[in-house]
């Protein structure tokens, strides 16, 4: 287990180090259980601004973390409405209104509303879609393809086998030398300082 | 296979090893592979030089491909009437391939959507590939119906788009609701599979070793960091793409099928089209998913990740589809005795079933397409019986041949659906045979060409296995996992969910396979 502080700091010089603003503490843990509990501790100690980064989402971490339900279904519930409705004017304002064609020999009202299923369906859904996949990135601030966390040369190995928890200094809780001494009490190896 | 061992701690004697080994599933990765294992493995086959069965593989399917898309240029350039259909058959093989592939791409869908809802965790290291396939084989399927309007610049006359003659769809016409699905099916399938990879193209990311695939795998990785607090929403994302492709595969195939069953075509008039449909679809699918995959696993060394007990439980998928199937033929032609409609009687009977052997039971000549209807049962509905048999499903030799029979008779399906059908229907003054021309029959081989090119393509440069969802399976993933030699807290009895003392003992991993 290391119990130094290791800097990152590509200058190389602690002048520069004093200038750059400290983006947080990152720290490991040995496997996912570790993690698990070490969120457990993070959470009760108090702390808002943290993650935890994994390969894989761990089963209960939500809890751990202290996080409620994502917002995701709200967006993907909005978006499939939304869709509904466009499909449905899609449909009726040609159909009935521009160009009423009878065909099948049916009415040309309401009443013919189950001919026009599939399309509402299949454009809800398609919505609906868009809705997870652009409500879940923008809640997940993506894309954001540069972030301090990836000028800790350690840090690529989350998306292998390796299980971090970041804590940031904009945490109220956030102090530079206290926080690095809970992460050691709790278990962390590598804690190291990640600069912005 | 070293499966994973149980041992009994002291205070809970009353475990006997034996009965704990049967009441444990087989583990879904074998060996005990790790993490790190996952990743090595299968970024891996992204990252090592090409091997030279890849250019052997891929060589005559870009070949056939590009006879596809010269196929296609020539028919574009000439007219629709290269092809061999004409009155009374006005659908044939084009129709046929489109429900053909667009039925394989069923499978991957279910693989994705309908076995993560259903906590089948055994589709994690098959639903990557399968989804891949799901958009190649839509892909192919596409193209057939966007030519069968013949004049392909007319083609966007199919989107509800204000135009110069004030002209609008008909939304009430099953064609119409077709280019919806399709179009959805397509969209909503790249989405999810688009969804699955950002992790694992971080993976790619994280590993390149030159500042191109940095770039590359970086730009469609979004910067993806793996924190929980963005697992959270992506599996929620995750679910409700599942939630959403459920129904939606199962509508697609449906809506195919109201192609044929809204019409009053004696053979297409029939409401058992849609589960009929959808269970050939996931059938054919699934057949075309271990065609694909049994190759794969063996070129790939998979054999750890794509164990014996995926190839049994898809071969157990395929014999009940397959039996559903049966029994849906059966009934049609039951329905068409039980009717007393002559029609009806006319389209099964003289059409399709009577064939030289059939002279005991039915005193009636033969049908023409006699032998695509019984190449289309022994095929479909007689060869995945041998399933019943659990060394059947072990041999993947035996596997393999009756893929490649469902997948002949699946192709079979639609050109008996379609083409016996309309052959020879109300009018006997119109009734004439079809025969496809070579326009036809390279344009319909070449799609496999095109399938496997994308296929071959995908295999190179994507992982073809969900690296971050295997992790997730594996006993090390769950947060209450606990090593041996290490001491759980609270006296580890909540290792393997069963009770008291027992415990989990994980083996160093062995190197080879």
């Amino acid at each position: 287990m290391s119990d130094t502080l290791t800097v990152t700091n590509p200058a190389g010089t602690s002048a520069v180090a004093a200038v750059q603003r400290t983006f947080g503490i990152a720290a490991e843990f040995s496997s996912a259980a570790d993690l698990y509990h070490a969120a457990e501790k993070c959470r009760d100690h108090g702390f808002k601004k943290w993650d935890v980064h994994t390969p894989f989402p761990i089963h209960g971490m939500d809890e751990a973390m202290g996080l409620g339900n994502s917002k995701v279904s709200l967006i993907a519930l909005s978006a499939a409405c939304t869709g509904t409705v466009l499909a449905l004017m899609l449909e009726f304002i040609p159909s009935i209104w521009l160009y009423p064609l009878v065909v099948h020999g049916k009415p040309l009202n309401f009443f013919t509303v189950p001919a026009f299923f599939p399309v509402i369906f299949e454009f809800t859904v398609l919505c609906c879609a868009f809705g997870c996949l652009f409500g879940m990135l923008a809640l997940n601030r993506l894309p954001r393809w540069n972030h301090p966390l990836f000028n800790w040369e350690r840090f690529g190995k989350f998306s292998d086998d390796a299980f971090f928890l970041s804590i940031e200094a904009d945490d109220p809780k956030f102090q530079e030398t206290r926080t690095k001494d809970f992460l050691e009490g709790i278990g962390a190896k590598n804690i190291t300082l990640i600069y912005e | 296979m070293a499966d994973t061992a149980i041992e009994t701690a002291p205070p809970a004697a009353q475990f006997d090893p034996e009965m704990v080994r049967q009441i444990t599933k087989p583990p879904l990765v074998t060996n005990n592979r790790d993490f790190h294992w996952v990743t090595e493995k299968v970024s891996g086959i992204v990252e090592m030089k090409t091997p030279m069965w890849w250019w052997i593989a891929f060589f005559p399917a870009a070949v056939l491909a590009g006879c596809c898309i010269g196929g296609f240029v020539y028919l574009i350039s000439t007219g629709v009437g290269v092809w061999g259909q004409n009155s009374p058959v006005m659908w044939a093989w084009d129709i046929t391939n489109f429900v053909f592939w667009i039925g394989i791409g069923h499978a991957g869908t279910l693989i994705s959507a309908i076995l993560f809802l259903t906590r089948q965790k055994w589709r994690t290291s098959i639903n990557r590939a399968a989804e891949a396939m799901t958009l190649f084989a839509v892909i192919c399927a596409g193209l057939y119906p966007g030519l069968h309007v013949g004049r392909l610049w007319m083609a966007w006359y199919l989107v509800p788009v204000g135009n110069a003659n004030a002209i609008w769809q008909n939304f009430r016409s099953p064609l119409l609701w077709d280019v919806f699905a399709v179009g959805t099916y397509f969209t909503v399938s790249v989405i999810f599979w688009y969804v699955g990879l950002i992790p694992d193209l971080a993976t790619l990311r994280d590993r390149a070793t030159n500042s191109v695939k940095r770039f590359a795998y970086g730009l469609f990785a979004l910067g993806w960091r793996g924190g929980n607090r963005q697992w959270r929403n992506y599996e929620k994302a995750y679910l409700i793409l599942a939630g959403i492709s459920t129904p939606l595969v199962l509508s697609v195939h449906t809506i195919v099928s109201f192609d044929f069953a809204t019409s009053i075509v004696p053979g297409w008039h029939t409401t058992i089209f849609p589960p009929y449909f959808v269970a050939g679809a996931i059938f054919g699918g699934f057949a075309m998913v271990l065609t694909l995959m049994l190759p794969a696993r063996h070129l790939l060394g998979l054999q750890d990740l794509i164990t014996k007990k995926h190839v049994d439980v898809m071969a157990k998928i395929i014999l009940l589809t397959g039996s559903i199937v049966g029994y849906a033929y059966i009934m049609e032609f039951f329905i068409a005795w039980y009717s007393q409609n002559p029609f009806e009687q006319w389209a099964f009977l003289r059409n399709r079933i009577s064939a030289p052997f059939t002279k005991w039971m039915f005193d009636v000549p033969d049908a023409p397409y006699w032998w695509a209807y019984w190449a289309m049962m022994s095929c479909n509905v007689i060869s995945p019986q041998i399933f019943w048999s659990k060394r059947a499903r072990a041999n993947l030799w035996i596997v393999f041949a009756v893929c490649m029979c469902v997948n002949a008779g699946m192709w079979f399906e639609r050109f008996v659906i379609i083409v016996t059908s309309i052959a020879n229907d109300f009018l006997p003054g119109s009734w004439g045979m079809y025969s496809p021309t070579w326009v036809d029959i390279i344009t319909f081989t070449g799609s496999f060409g095109l399938f496997l090119s994308l296929f071959l393509l995908f295999c190179r440069f994507l992982p073809m296995i969900a690296m971050s969802e295997v992790k997730g399976v594996l006993p090390a993933a769950d947060p209450h996992f606990h090593p041996p030699g290490h001491d759980a807290p609270g006296g580890g009895d909540h290792s393997t969910g069963l009770g008291g003392g027992v415990r989990m003992t994980t083996p160093a991993p062995s190197t080879g396979h």
